[in-house]
């Protein structure tokens, strides 16, 4: 179990949510996440779980909405324009309160786009995706490992607070290999507990009824306060980052997912040569790690975003900071993907005074 | 240490899995590793490729612009990669099927004849690894060793003679810039 074994991005969060308990799949392909249904065909049967290939991206969304009815962990993937397909029966079950479990492996967009990594999706995941007031968490790995290992949290989470959760990565997440080490051991789901609100045919104490909707008056309005409560609550307890040499940092630097690791290694490299940087990562998108950047925003002048897009987690870095720092931004949309060497210079400039990079506040 | 590799040939001729255990013989011999395949639109008989980075540190991007270490296995790759490559690069260059000579002077090319030493070993589909041995052997960024104690790993359904085939496929790349 502890061995450490070379994975693919998509294979890894496919293994993790089956060693998370997962026995229910539907999907439908596109590229670059096929690695994720591929191995479910397979691997699903062998726990006696399910794969369903759907007719459709809407189909499968659907069945989830069912399959997670009984209580099961359940999972579907797709990759961007599938994702969007999928946002209607999303926002079905965050009303129905349905702990279901998804990836979007994100790819260049907007309309068909490109298979190319992307982080063009950020506004859809963090904002709910679909129709009306909601939210879903969502977690941004880095590695593969972490694609692996995060599918746990995400159902623990799922089930605690009865919410959709999605893993949000890129393409080259989902398409790359590198060591894995999987933290924990396989969950066999016959041994949890039986949600109280799972339908299983049977006649219980009260009438269980999962649906979307309230049509008495003002019963609506009641519904989505409940939910704002269970969100509230979220946004308080479950934000999770990373933070680096914050302490000293003239500059920080932050991303998410591809983006993170390369404002690691721009970060590695200008220390070696004596520059102040520090990096933060959140590692849920939602609930934003806002505690983090406002405990800096008072000691730290400058912070570079990079992202593979065009300026959309940026809005969340701005709404954490609150103008109490200068941002600068770099922008990657639909494929390009930044290095290492590339970050260090532009914050070698920022350092220096150029604001060229800068962004209105 | 720091090494980005693109290996580039044909589908068909073990790029991608040639690529995986590049990156697995790294990871056994305890480097950050990552491997990255060209996952695009490509025509039958058009080129494969991927990118290996083979660290000391842990690895930004696995995608590979620039590479250190070029691996060609087919005419195609080299016109398409030789001007990525950086300076002082090494380029390993399958002359069994490269007929073109690489242009540039800043760099370090080595020509053997990867296909034709397969063959000599008992079967062409070897020569992913006579060309990985002679990449090995030439940096040291992985053991031959590593290499050999990948194969079962990466063909997890390899036949016992089917692995001591692609040992000896290693042996010879070593050997041919030894």
């Amino acid at each position: 179990m502890a061995e450490r074994t070379l994975m693919k991005g998509n294979e890894a969060v496919a293994e993790g949510a089956v060693r998370a308990g997962c026995r229910f799949f539907a999907g439908y392909p596109i590229t670059p996440q096929n690695e994720i249904p591929e191995y479910m065909s397979w691997r699903l049967p062998e726990e006696g779980g399910t794969f369903i290939q759907a007719e459709s991206e809407v189909a499968a969304i659907n069945m989830l909405f069912g399959a997670s009815s009984v209580g099961t962990r359940v999972m579907t993937s797709s990759s961007s324009p599938g994702i969007s397909l999928k946002q209607e029966g999303v926002s079905y079950c965050a009303a129905a309160e349905l702990p279901i479990f998804y990836t979007n492996i994100v790819r260049g967009g907007p309309g068909l786009g490109n298979i190319a990594p992307s982080q063009g999706d950020y506004f859809q995941a963090t904002r709910g995706g679909g129709h009306g007031d909601y939210r879903v968490i969502v977690f941004a790995p880095k590695t593969v490992e972490e694609m692996a290992n995060f599918p746990r949290t995400c159902y623990e989470l799922a089930f605690k607070y009865r919410i959709p959760t999605m893993m949000l990565a890129d393409g080259i997440l989902g398409q790359m290999m590198e060591p894995v080490t999987f933290e924990f051991d396989p969950i066999d789901p016959s041994t949890l507990d039986l949600p109280d609100w799972a339908l299983r045919g049977s006649k219980p104490e009260k009438r269980r009824v999962i649906k979307s909707y309230d049509l008495r008056p003002g019963k609506m309005e009641q519904w989505n306060f409940r939910l704002e409560k269970k969100y509230d609550e979220i946004r308080e307890k479950e934000p999770r980052y990373e933070a680096v040499n914050i302490d000293d940092a003239d500059i920080i630097l932050t991303g998410y997912g591809t983006a993170a690791r390369v404002c690691e290694s721009a970060m590695a490299l200008g220390r070696k040569e004596g520059l102040k940087i520090g990096y933060i990562r959140p590692i849920t998108l939602w609930p934003f790690p806002k505690s983090v950047f406002r405990e800096v925003r008072d000691k730290v002048e400058k912070f570079f975003v990079v992202e593979m897009s065009l300026g959309q987690y940026v809005e969340d870095v701005k709404l954490s900071l609150n103008g109490r720092s200068e941002i600068y931004l770099h922008k990657r949309p639909a494929g390009g993907i930044p290095t290492g060497e590339e970050v260090l210079e532009l914050t070698r400039k920022i350092l220096s005074g150029d604001k060229t990079k800068q962004v209105e506040e | 240490m720091f090494q980005g590799i693109i290996m580039s040939g044909f589908g068909g001729q073990g790029i991608i899995s040639g690529g995986i255990m590049l990156a697995y013989a790294g990871m056994i011999e305890g480097k950050q590793v990552t491997f990255f395949p060209a996952y695009g639109a490509e025509m039958r008989g058009g080129t494969a490729n991927c990118s290996v980075v083979i660290s000391s540190d842990p690895v930004a991007s696995p995608v590979v612009g620039n590479p250190d270490s070029l691996l060609i296995m087919n005419e195609p790759s080299l016109a398409r990669f030789e001007d990525s490559l950086k300076p002082d690069g090494l380029m390993i260059i399958n002359s069994s099927l490269v007929a073109s000579k690489p242009t540039r002077t800043d760099i370090a090319a080595i020509e053997i004849p990867v296909s034709d030493l397969a063959e000599g070993v008992g079967n062409i589909k070897t020569a992913n690894m006579v060309i990985l041995g002679a990449y090995a052997r030439k940096t040291g960024a992985v053991s031959i060793d590593g290499l050999k104690n990948s194969i079962e790993k990466v063909y997890v359904r390899a036949s016992a003679s089917m692995v001591e085939m692609n040992k000896k496929a290693i042996d010879k790349g070593a050997e041919a810039v030894s």
